[in-house]
This record gives C-alpha cells, sequence and structure tokens, in this order.
C-alpha cells in the first residue's frame, strides 16, 4: 500500500516532492495505472496533480497562449481560444480515447508519457510547442522537440514538473488537417498520424507547409524535406506524391501487435495525399 | 502495516465516509467495500467503459482512480441515477427498446449517455455512437443501444429535463 498525496498548491507540491524524492507524479492516470496494474511499475509514493490550480486552464497572453499541464483533453476541446486559434489541436485531441479518458487524460501526461503515438503530439510538434518545467526554485522552457527523447523519455531533471505548454498564435495558416490511422476509430493507438499546417495562395500555391507524423518512429517524426518540396508547388496529387516519397524513406517505423513496418511507411506516405481533399479544384467539386 | 485514510464524498446524493487504502482502485472501493456492484469491471485498464461513474456529473473511469481522488467529490453509480425501484428515463428506454442483452455493458452505457444528453440533449445517431465510444458491448448490441438513447433524447426533448 502506498500513499497518494493530492496537493492543492504549486508550494505543497514542492513540500511532497522534497520529502518523497522518489514519489511518481500523475494527472489522469490514464497511463500511470494502467503500468501499475500490468506490474510494470510500483511507486512507493504517488503524487495526483489533478487539484492543483495553477496547473489547470488556457490562458490568453497577446500572441500567445499558455496551456496548464493538467487540463484535461475535453477541457481544452470545449475551450473556445483552443478552437479558433489551433483547430489542429482540437482535430488531435478529438481522436483521443473515448470521451471518458479525455475526461481524464491531461494534454501534459500525453507530452511526458511521450508515446510515439499521443495524439496531441503531431499537432504540437507543427505548432512548435515550448514546454515550461519548473523546479522549487528554477524555470526553463524549450521546445517541446528536444524535450522528447523517446518512448516514455522525457528530459525532466529530479525536483521538476512539467506545469505547462506555450503555443504561439499563428493566424498564417489556412488548412489544419490531422488524420489518424487506426485498427478502430474510438479508443484506437495510432498506427500512423499526420498533422499538417498549410498556406496555400489564392492560386492554389503551396507558401508554407509544416507536417509531423505520429506513430512511426520513437517519437514523433518530421520531414523537412518533404516540407521543403511541397513548398512554391501547386497542391495537386502529383506534388503530394513526390513529397510522400520522401516521407516514406525518412521515417522508422517498427512491427508491434497493431500493424508492420512496412505497412506503417506506406500509410505515412498516404496520409501526406489526403491534403489534396483542400484544395481549390477539389473543393470546388465538392461543392458543386 | 496497511495505511487506511478516511475519505469523505457524496455517493449517489448522501455524504459517505470510508475508511480505506488511498491507493485502492475507486472500482474496488465501490463494489467491494461499499457493496455497489452495479458498477462492473471488465478490462481495468480503461478500454471497455464497464466501470464509468460520474464524477461531479461528468463520465470517468473507476478503474482508472484512486480512492484518495474521491475525497470532497460527488458521485453518480448507476444504483443513484433514481430513487431505489424506479427507472430513470434512459433506464427505460434501453428496457423498452430491447438495448440489454446480458446487461453486464449496461450501467457504463446509460451512464455515458447520461453524461452525452446532458452536454448535447439533442445529438445525432452519429453523436450518439461518439458519447458511447468508450464503451464496448460484447453481445454486440449497439443498433439497439443507439436506438434506446435516441429514443430517450426525443422523449426529454418532448417533456423537460433528463
Amino acid at each position: 500500500m502506498r500513499e497518494v498525496f493530492l496537493p492543492r498548491t504549486v508550494e505543497e507540491l514542492w513540500d511532497i516532492m522534497d520529502n518523497f524524492p522518489d514519489a511518481v507524479l500523475y494527472a489522469g492516470g490514464t497511463d500511470l495505472l494502467v503500468q501499475m496494474r500490468a506490474g510494470h511499475t510500483n511507486p512507493s509514493h504517488l503524487v495526483c496533480l489533478e487539484r492543483v490550480e495553477a496547473l489547470h486552464g488556457v490562458r490568453d497572453e497577446g500572441d500567445d497562449v499558455l496551456i496548464g499541464a493538467a487540463t484535461t483533453h475535453s477541457g481544452l476541446l470545449e475551450n473556445p481560444l483552443i478552437r479558433k486559434e489551433f483547430p489542429i489541436l482540437a482535430k488531435g485531441l478529438g481522436l483521443l480515447g473515448s470521451p471518458p479518458i479525455r475526461h481524464m487524460g491531461t494534454i501534459g501526461g500525453n507530452i511526458v508519457t511521450a508515446s510515439p503515438a499521443g495524439d496531441s503530439l503531431p499537432p504540437l510538434y507543427v505548432l512548435e510547442a515550448e514546454v515550461e518545467i519548473r523546479s522549487r526554485t528554477q524555470m526553463r522552457r524549450l521546445p517541446l522537440k528536444d524535450f522528447i527523447l523517446g518512448p516514455n523519455m522525457v528530459v525532466l531533471n529530479e525536483g521538476e514538473v512539467l506545469m505547462g505548454v506555450w503555443l504561439r498564435k499563428q493566424p498564417r495558416w489556412n488548412i489544419h488537417h490531422y488524420e489518424k490511422v487506426g485498427r478502430r476509430k474510438a479508443q484506437a493507438c495510432a498506427i500512423a498520424s499526420m498533422a499538417g499546417l498549410l498556406k496555400i495562395s489564392d492560386s492554389g500555391i503551396i507558401e508554407s507547409a509544416r507536417l509531423a507524423w505520429g506513430s512511426v518512429g520513437p517519437t514523433v517524426a518530421t520531414s523537412a524535406e518533404a516540407e521543403r518540396n511541397l513548398i512554391g508547388q501547386p497542391l495537386t496529387l502529383e506534388t503530394l506524391e513526390r513529397a510522400a516519397m520522401l516521407v516514406e524513406a525518412s521515417v522508422s517505423p517498427i512491427d508491434d501487435i497493431r500493424a508492420s513496418a512496412e505497412y506503417r511507411r506506406a500509410v505515412s506516405g498516404a496520409l501526406l495525399l489526403r491534403l489534396l481533399d483542400y484544395s481549390p479544384p477539389f473543393l470546388e467539386r465538392c461543392n458543386a | 502495516m496497511r495505511i487506511k485514510l478516511r475519505i469523505t464524498f457524496i455517493l449517489n446524493g448522501l455524504e459517505t465516509d470510508v475508511d480505506v487504502a488511498p491507493d485502492r482502485r475507486v472500482v474496488d472501493v465501490l463494489r467491494e467495500d461499499i457493496g455497489l456492484t452495479g458498477t462492473k469491471e471488465s478490462c481495468g485498464a480503461g478500454d471497455c467503459g464497464a466501470c464509468t461513474i460520474l464524477v461531479d456529473g461528468e463520465s470517468r473511469l473507476a478503474c482508472l482512480m484512486l480512492a484518495a481522488q474521491l475525497q470532497g467529490r460527488r458521485i453518480t453509480t448507476i444504483e443513484g441515477l433514481t430513487p431505489e425501484k424506479s427507472l430513470h428515463r434512459l433506464q427505460r428506454a434501453f428496457v423498452e427498446n430491447g438495448g440489454v442483452q446480458c446487461g453486464f455493458c449496461t450501467p457504463g452505457m446509460v451512464l455515458a449517455a447520461v453524461d452525452l444528453l446532458q452536454k448535447n440533449p439533442n445529438p445525432t445517431r452519429r453523436q450518439i455512437r461518439e458519447g458511447l465510444a468508450g464503451n464496448l458491448c460484447r453481445c454486440t448490441g449497439y443498433q439497439h443501444i443507439v436506438d434506446s438513447v435516441e429514443s430517450a433524447a426525443e422523449e426529454v426533448r418532448n417533456k423537460e429535463s433528463l
């Protein structure tokens, strides 16, 4: 049997972490409690972050938005600022788990668990999210892509806590896309997923692009080469097919119970072709 | 040594105290310590929804919550949805539309549907499917379950509240 602490303030949290340096932190419990039950981990003490006021909510800071790490996925989905400024994040979170999982799971938990299949991660990568880390005495901020090292591995030192996620508002994008391929629609761990932000001109030329894939490598995969290849090109099947070949060559998927590496590689390229749905001629045909 | 903690919360409208290990799962507190076996457990890992309860009115999974997290919360289990020996509108709709086969998933399904209809009293069939996406029925009686929620929603629209 172990103690479970429920701090309400950050001060209380630091005290608990000082007194019990081996304590393991959790917020929603949708990952940690499953790992404990499976016997993969057996912490001496637990700290549940669900009641730490400072870790909750979405704050509008002008050009930036700060999301508290213990904000639940459903809390973010219901938030008008998130829906307006970061529709791609809302799309990812809308496909995460199921309603009760979204009521429990948090954005900070999704980040620290650092599963390559985490549905918030490809959207956060293309949005160039930064994480805010605090300890009792220090605060630092770093890009999410430098924070996540691999499955379940993040750059958190002893005594440090992920406090929140910073996002810069980016009104220039006019295509906000997220798609996940899984064995079923709900409650499915991604076999492969892709987030894409595109700016296309009125004449259908791609002016800028940011792309990220989930579940096709140890962490979220990006391809600067594929992004560069799209710039200045019309949003056509030929353009996307060329870039898709670069993507298939750059990802490093594995075989697991859900899919083979070969299938994942093919899907990661095919997911890019879906962006054709946003091309002006295609949209015209749909509206006709 | 076994640590026990006094936890006070509202269970189905009644102030309740339990002395339990703080890391005991809520599903075990409800079923084994308190004896409310309407909340079911199947996967124990957040995949099946059989242990769905309402925490402060919102659906959560009792297999992924620890006893300490109950402190101060308002919990509704299937037993507390309506006064004893009466049926909630949704329960009646499940009976009338054949939404119950073996019945194991039913408490979780009903509570997930309560949460859904509180947020969206006028759901499409697709929205009902999405609202129940965390609840598995191994009898695969999904069509009748969706029918049940649809008919309860219709009743709510034509009358008053849930």
